[in-house]
C-alpha cells in the first residue's frame, strides 16, 4: 500500500495497520536529507527520537491501542515553539544550544494524539520577519524557486510542508507569519482567533497577537491540526475557555447563503497585478458556485501597519528584556559590569531586525512618548477591531490577498526594512482585531510562483472560516500541485 | 518630641519645624504558594529550589493569577477603608537586574486593587488618621548573594513572592506616630491573616518618604525628599525618621538652597549600627519603568457583591476589639493588646467566656499562663489542644477557690500533656483546696498554738499586728500543705484573733 498523501488519511491507515508510522516517518527523514541541504527548512532534526516514536506508535496499534487522531503524522515544530526533544532556538544566538525544560502545550496536545515530531524549523529570529533571512542560521530557501525567499516568520514551516518534508507543520502568526509564507509556498495556513490556542510554550513576540496555527497541504488537515491544538488551557490566561467545534466534520457550507466580503480599498495600489487577478478570478469562482459578493469597508486598515510596529515592538522589547546574557546567552568575556554584560550579550548576540524592534518597542513605551505612541497604537486597534464588526455584519468571510506579490528573491528586501514591513499590509489586521484567518493556495503567477487566497471570518468562526475554505478547494487543484524540485528529489 | 522641635531651638516667635513622613510598605502575602505560579512560597528552602519555568521567567512561560493573592489584598484594602477598583489590571515594570528573570515585575500602576483608604492607630493616648493612597499587589524579585568573594550568585526561590505595597498619604508626623502606625499595621496583617508579617523574615519591610517643613519668619521652606529603603524593623522606622528630620533641618541650616525642587529627591539606606542614613542615590532623571498593561494576563473585574461579602465577611479589627476587651471584659490594657494580638487566640478567649468563665480572671489565666505554655511550645493557645470547655472549668475552679494561684500553671500544663478535666487534675495531683471547716480550724489553731509570739502581736494594737497576721496566715497554709482555701482561712484565723482580743 502507497503512503497516503495527507495527515488525515495517514493517521487513518496506520490505525489500521495497513501503513506503518516507522515507513512514514523514514519517507519523510529521506526526504529531509534529500532536500534540507538546499532547502534549509530545519534547524534541527531528531530522527532518532521520531523513529524511536513511530515504532511505539506501531506497537500501540499492533497492540490494539488506538494513538489517537494524528496517529503516525510525521510533523515539524516552529523553533519558536518550546520542546523537550530538541532545542527552541528562536532562530537566535541568544538561544543557540538552548533546550526547554517543559513542551508547550500544543506540542502536549498533538503527541497526546500519535503525531510524530521530526524536527524544528527554520524562522525570522524571534519571528521578526517576513522572509526568513533574519534567521542567525542562515535563510531557508522556497521550495518553488530556491532563489527566492519562502515567507516568514514561519518560513521553515511552510517551506517544509510545501516540499512533502512533513505533513504539516506548526507555525505562529503575530502579524501574517503563517499565512504568508503558506502562501509564498503555496499551502494551506490558518491564523486561529486570538485565545483559540494556548500560547503556554510559544516563545513570546507580541503577546497581544502571537497565536499558534497548522500549516498543511489540504484544508481537512488543518481543520484537523487545528481541532487537536485548539481550547482552553489553564495555564494561559488569555486563551478561551469557550467549547471547540467539531471542525472535521463540519467541512461542508451552503454557498447559496454565503456572502463574501470584498474590500475594493485593499485591492488598489502596491498589489501585484497577477495577484489581484488570482483574487478576483477566486471571487468570481465563489460567486459562479452561489455565493453573494458584498463590498464591504475597512477604513482603519491603512493605517493596521503603523499600529501594528508600535504594538508589537512594545510587547516585544518587553518580551525579549529577559534576553541579557544573564540567564541565557553567552558571557562576553570583556564585561566589567553588570550593564556591560547586557549591553555586550545584546549587542553580540542579537540580530538587526531584532535590535530594530526593540528600539523601536522601548521608545514607544517610554515616559513621554507612551500616550503618543503605544495608547494611540491601542485606540488605533480598536478602531480596526470595530472595522471587521462591521464588517461581518454582511458578510460571512472577507476576501483578500495574503500578500501584495508572490515570493520576492533572497536578498531583495533585507536592506530596506520598510518594503519588508508593507509586505504584512494584508495580514495584520486580522491580528490586531483577533478574528481567525487562512491562506489557501489560489493560483501561480506566470514564474510559477505560488499566489495566496486569504479569507478572513469573525472571532471563534474558525468552524465556517475552514468549511468555506474547504469549499472553494473542493472546485480548484492549486494544492494538489508540488514544486517541481520534489520530482528530482 | 523628636519630629517637632521647639521653636527656640531654631529661631524666632512661631518659628518652627514639622516633619512629614508618608511611608510605602510591602507586605508578604501569606499564601502558600507564588503570585503567578504554584511554586510554594518557603523563606528556609535551598537557593533555587522552589522554582518553576515561570517564576524563572523561562521562554514561553506564562503567568496565571494566584486567586488567593486577590483576595487578601481584597481583604486588606477593606480593612484599611479603601475603595476597591471595580477592574483591576497589572502592568509590566521594566528595569534590568540579575534577580529579575523577565527583566520585567508585573506590578499594579494605574487600576490597583485598594484606593483611597484611611487607617486608625493609637499614639500616646490618641486616635490617629493616616490616608491610604493605594495599596497594590506585585510579585518580589529573587536575591542576589554577594557571599562568595568575586562573584554574585542568584536565588530565585523568592522570585514572583506575591507582595502587597501599601501606600499612604504623608500625613505621618513624628518618629513615634511612624511607630505606632507600623506596629498596628503589622498587627493588622496578621489579625486578618494576610500575612505572618514576620520582620526576622523579612515579610514586612518599610519605606519611609520623609521631609521637613521649616517656617522662618512667617515663611515655609520644603525640604527635599529622602526615601529610607528597606527597613524592617519598627524601631528603625523611627529612628531613620528622627534622623532624617535632623540632617535635612541641618542641611537647611548650612544652605538655605537645600529645598524641594532645587534640589532632588534621594534615595538612602538606613545604617542601624552607626544610627545614620547614608546617600544611595539622587532621583534626578527618575529611572524610566516602561509602565505598560501586561499582556499575559487580562484585567479582572471584581464584581460589588464580592466586594460587599468580603466587607461583611471582615473581622473585627484589632483597635476596635482591644478597645472592646477592655470594657467589656475588664482586661487591663496590656492584657487585651496580648490576647488580641492573635486573634485565633482572641476567638478561643471569647468562646471560653462564653462558657460561662469570669472573663478578668480568664485573662490574667491566658497571659500568666497559657501564653506561657504556648510560647515555650512555640504554638497558638488554640493549638495547645486544650478546649474552650477545658480552659473555662479550670478559670471555674479557680474562681470558686478549689484551687490556688500556683496549682494553676501546674493543672495546666497537665491540660496540655493530657486529656484529664482540671478539676480531675486538681484532685489526682493532691491541688484541690481545702474548703473543709473542721480541717481549716485545726490548721489554724495548729498554727496559733506554734506561734505564740506572733499571736501576741496580732492581736495588740500596735503597728506590727498587720504584719503578723499576714505571718500567721503563712504559716497556716505552710501546714496546710498549700491545700487550704485562703478565703477560709482568713476568715476563720481572723474569728479566732477576734475571740483572744476578747471581742
Ligand atoms: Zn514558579
Amino acid at each position: 500500500m502507497s503512503i497516503p498523501e495527507t495527515a488525515y488519511e495517514l493517521a487513518a491507515v496506520v490505525r489500521e495497520q495497513g501503513v506503518r508510522a516507522v515507513d512514514a516517518t523514514r519517507q519523510c527523514l529521506d526526504r529531509i536529507v534529500a532536500l534540507d541541504g538546499e532547502l534549509h527548512c530545519f534547524l534541527h532534526v531528531c530522527g532518532e527520537y521520531a523513529i524511536a516514536r513511530a515504532t511505539e506508535i506501531d506497537r500501540a496499534v499492533d497492540a490494539g491501542h488506538d494513538p489517537g487522531r494524528l496517529t503516525g503524522v510525521p510533523i515539524a515544530i516552529k523553533d519558536n515553539i518550546c520542546t523537550t526533544s530538541s532545542p527552541t532556538t528562536c532562530g537566535s544566538k541568544m538561544l543557540a544550544g538552548f533546550v526547554s525544560g517543559y513542551d508547550a502545550h500544543v506540542v502536549e496536545c498533538l503527541e497526546r494524539e500519535g503525531a510524530i515530531v521530526l524536527g524544528k524549523t527554520n524562522l525570522d529570529e524571534f519571528s521578526m520577519g517576513s522572509s526568513a533571512e533574519n534567521s542567525a542560521f542562515g535563510p531557508t530557501c522556497n521550495p518553488w524557486d530556491t532563489s527566492r525567499v519562502p515567507g516568514g516568520s514561519s518560513g521553515g514551516s511552510a517551506a517544509a510542508v510545501a516540499a512533502r518534508m512533513v505533513y504539516a507543520a506548526l507555525g505562529s502568526d503575530t502579524g501574517g507569519s503563517i499565512r504568508q509564507p503558506a502562501a509564498y509556498c503555496g499551502v494551506v495556513g490558518v491564523k486561529p482567533s486570538y485565545g483559540r490556542v494556548s500560547r503556554r510554550g510559544l516563545v513570546s513576540y507580541g503577546s497581544s497577537l502571537d497565536q499558534v496555527g497548522p500549516i498543511t497541504r489540504n484544508v481537512r488537515d488543518a481543520a484537523l491540526f487545528l481541532q487537536v491544538i485548539a481550547g482552553n488551557d489553564d495555564r494561559d490566561a488569555t486563551c478561551d475557555r469557550r467549547a471547540v467545534p467539531d471542525y472535521i466534520n463540519n467541512l461542508t457550507c451552503e454557498v447559496s447563503s454565503l456572502r463574501i466580503g470584498v474590500c475594493q480599498e485593499l485591492l488598489g495600489d502596491g498589489l501585484d497585478s497577477q495577484v489581484r487577478e488570482a483574487v478576483r478570478h477566486a471571487t468570481s469562482q465563489f460567486v459562479d458556485a452561489g455565493a453573494t459578493m458584498v463590498s464591504v469597508t475597512l477604513p482603519h486598515a491603512k493605517y493596521a501597519t503603523a499600529c501594528y510596529y508600535l504594538i508589537a515592538t512594545a510587547e516585544a522589547s518587553s518580551n525579549l528584556a529577559r534576553f541579557t546574557g544573564v540567564h541565557y546567552g553567552n558571557r562576553s568575556a570583556n564585561s566589567e559590569t553588570i550593564e556591560e554584560l547586557h549591553e555586550n550579550a545584546r549587542g553580540e548576540l542579537l540580530g538587526n531586525e531584532v535590535k530594530r524592534r526593540i528600539l523601536l518597542g522601548t521608545y514607544a513605551l517610554s515616559s513621554g512618548y507612551y500616550d503618543q505612541y503605544y495608547r494611540k497604537a491601542a485606540k488605533v486597534r480598536t478602531l480596526i477591531t470595530q472595522d471587521f464588526e462591521k464588517a461581518f455584519e454582511n458578510a460571512d468571510v472577507v476576501i483578500t490577498p495574503v500578500a501584495p506579490t508572490t515570493a520576492f528573491p533572497i536578498g531583495d528586501k533585507v536592506n530596506d526594512p520598510l518594503a519588508m514591513y508593507l509586505s504584512d499590509v494584508y495580514t495584520i489586521s486580522a491580528n490586531l482585531a483577533g478574528v481567525c484567518a487562512a491562506s489557501i493556495p489560489c493560483g501561480f503567477d506566470t514564474s510559477g510562483l505560488p499566489i495566496g487566497l486569504q479569507l478572513t471570518a469573525p472571532a471563534y468562526c474558525e468552524q465556517s472560516l475552514l468549511a468555506i475554505a474547504q469549499t472553494y478547494e473542493s472546485h480548484t487543484d492549486h494544492h494538489l500541485q508540488t514544486p517541481p524540485l520534489i520530482g528530482t528529489s | 518630641m523628636v519630629g517637632a522641635r521647639k521653636p527656640e531651638a531654631v529661631g524666632g516667635v512661631g518659628d518652627s519645624v514639622r516633619t512629614v513622613v508618608g511611608l510605602e510598605i510591602h507586605v508578604q502575602l501569606g499564601t502558600l504558594t507564588k503570585l503567578f505560579c504554584g511554586c510554594e512560597v518557603r523563606t528556609d528552602a535551598p537557593p533555587n529550589s522552589c522554582v518553576c519555568e515561570v517564576c524563572l521567567g523561562h521562554p514561553g512561560s506564562l503567568p496565571m493569577l494566584n486567586r488567593e493573592a486577590l483576595e487578601l489584598s481584597i481583604r486588606a484594602g477593606l480593612a484599611l477603608n479603601c475603595e476597591i477598583a471595580p477592574v483591576t489590571r497589572w502592568d509590566r515594570k521594566s528595569y534590568f537586574y540579575p534577580d529579575l528573570p523577565k527583566s520585567y515585575q508585573i506590578s499594579q500602576f494605574d487600576h490597583p486593587v485598594a484606593e483611597n483608604g484611611f487607617f486608625e492607630f493609637e499614639v500616646g493616648g490618641e486616635t490617629k488618621r493616616v490616608r491610604i493612597r493605594r495599596a497594590h499587589l506585585e510579585e518580589d524579585a529573587g536575591k542576589n548573594v554577594h557571599d562568595t568573594p568575586g562573584c554574585t550568585l542568584v536565588d530565585l526561590n523568592r522570585a514572583g513572592t506575591p507582595l502587597l505595597e501599601i501606600v499612604t498619604e504623608p500625613d505621618i508626623e513624628t518618629p513615634e506616630a511612624a511607630y505606632a502606625f507600623c506596629t498596628e499595621l503589622q498587627r493588622l496583617m496578621v489579625h486578618l491573616g494576610i500575612s505572618e508579617a514576620s520582620m526576622q523574615k523579612g515579610q514586612m519591610r518599610f519605606e519611609p518618604n520623609v521631609n521637613v517643613v521649616i517656617t522662618r519668619d512667617g515663611v515655609e521652606y520644603k525640604t527635599p525628599i529622602s526615601e529610607v529603603k528597606n527597613i524592617n524593623s519598627f524601631r528603625f522606622v523611627r529612628d531613620a525618621i528622627a534622623f532624617e528630620t535632623s540632617r535635612q533641618t541641618d542641611a537647611w541650616e548650612a544652605d538655605n538652597g537645600y529645598v524641594l525642587g532645587e534640589k532632588p529627591n534621594e534615595n538612602r539606606g538606613w545604617n542601624s549600627d552607626r544610627g545614620v542614613s547614608d546617600f544611595q542615590r539622587s532621583k534626578e532623571g527618575a529611572e524610566d519603568y516602561r509602565y505598560f498593561p501586561d499582556p499575559d494576563l487580562l484585567p479582572i473585574e471584581i464584581p460589588s457583591n464580592v466586594v460587599a461579602r468580603f466587607r461583611d465577611d471582615l473581622p473585627e479589627l484589632p483597635v476596635a476589639m482591644r478597645k472592646r476587651f477592655l470594657v467589656e471584659y475588664g482586661l487591663s490594657a496590656s492584657d487585651a493588646e496580648t490576647i488580641v494580638s492573635c486573634r485565633a487566640t482572641a476567638a478561643l478567649f471569647e468562646r471560653v467566656v462564653s462558657l460561662g468563665a469570669a472573663a478578668d480572671v480568664c485573662g490574667k489565666q491566658f497571659v500568666n499562663v497559657w501564653a506561657s505554655l504556648a510560647n515555650a511550645r512555640d504554638v497558638t493557645i488554640g493549638e495547645l489542644g486544650v478546649s474552650a470547655e477545658r480552659i473555662a472549668e479550670l478559670v471555674t475552679i479557680t474562681v470558686g477557690g478549689m484551687i490556688n494561684k500556683s496549682a494553676v500553671s501546674k493543672i495546666a500544663e497537665a491540660m496540655v500533656d493530657g486529656d484529664a478535666s482540671p478539676t480531675a487534675l486538681a484532685e489526682t495531683m493532691g491541688l484541690l483546696q481545702v474548703r473543709d471547716t473542721g480541717a481549716t480550724e485545726a490548721w489554724v489553731d495548729k498554727a496559733l498554738s506554734q506561734n505564740e509570739e506572733a499571736v501576741g502581736e496580732a492581736i495588740s494594737v500596735s503597728k506590727k499586728a498587720k504584719a503578723a497576721t499576714g505571718f500567721l496566715r503563712g504559716q497556716i497554709m505552710k501546714l496546710s500543705e498549700g491545700k487550704a482555701d485562703p478565703k477560709m482561712v482568713g476568715e476563720v484565723l481572723e474569728g479566732k484573733l477576734r475571740e483572744l482580743r476578747g471581742e
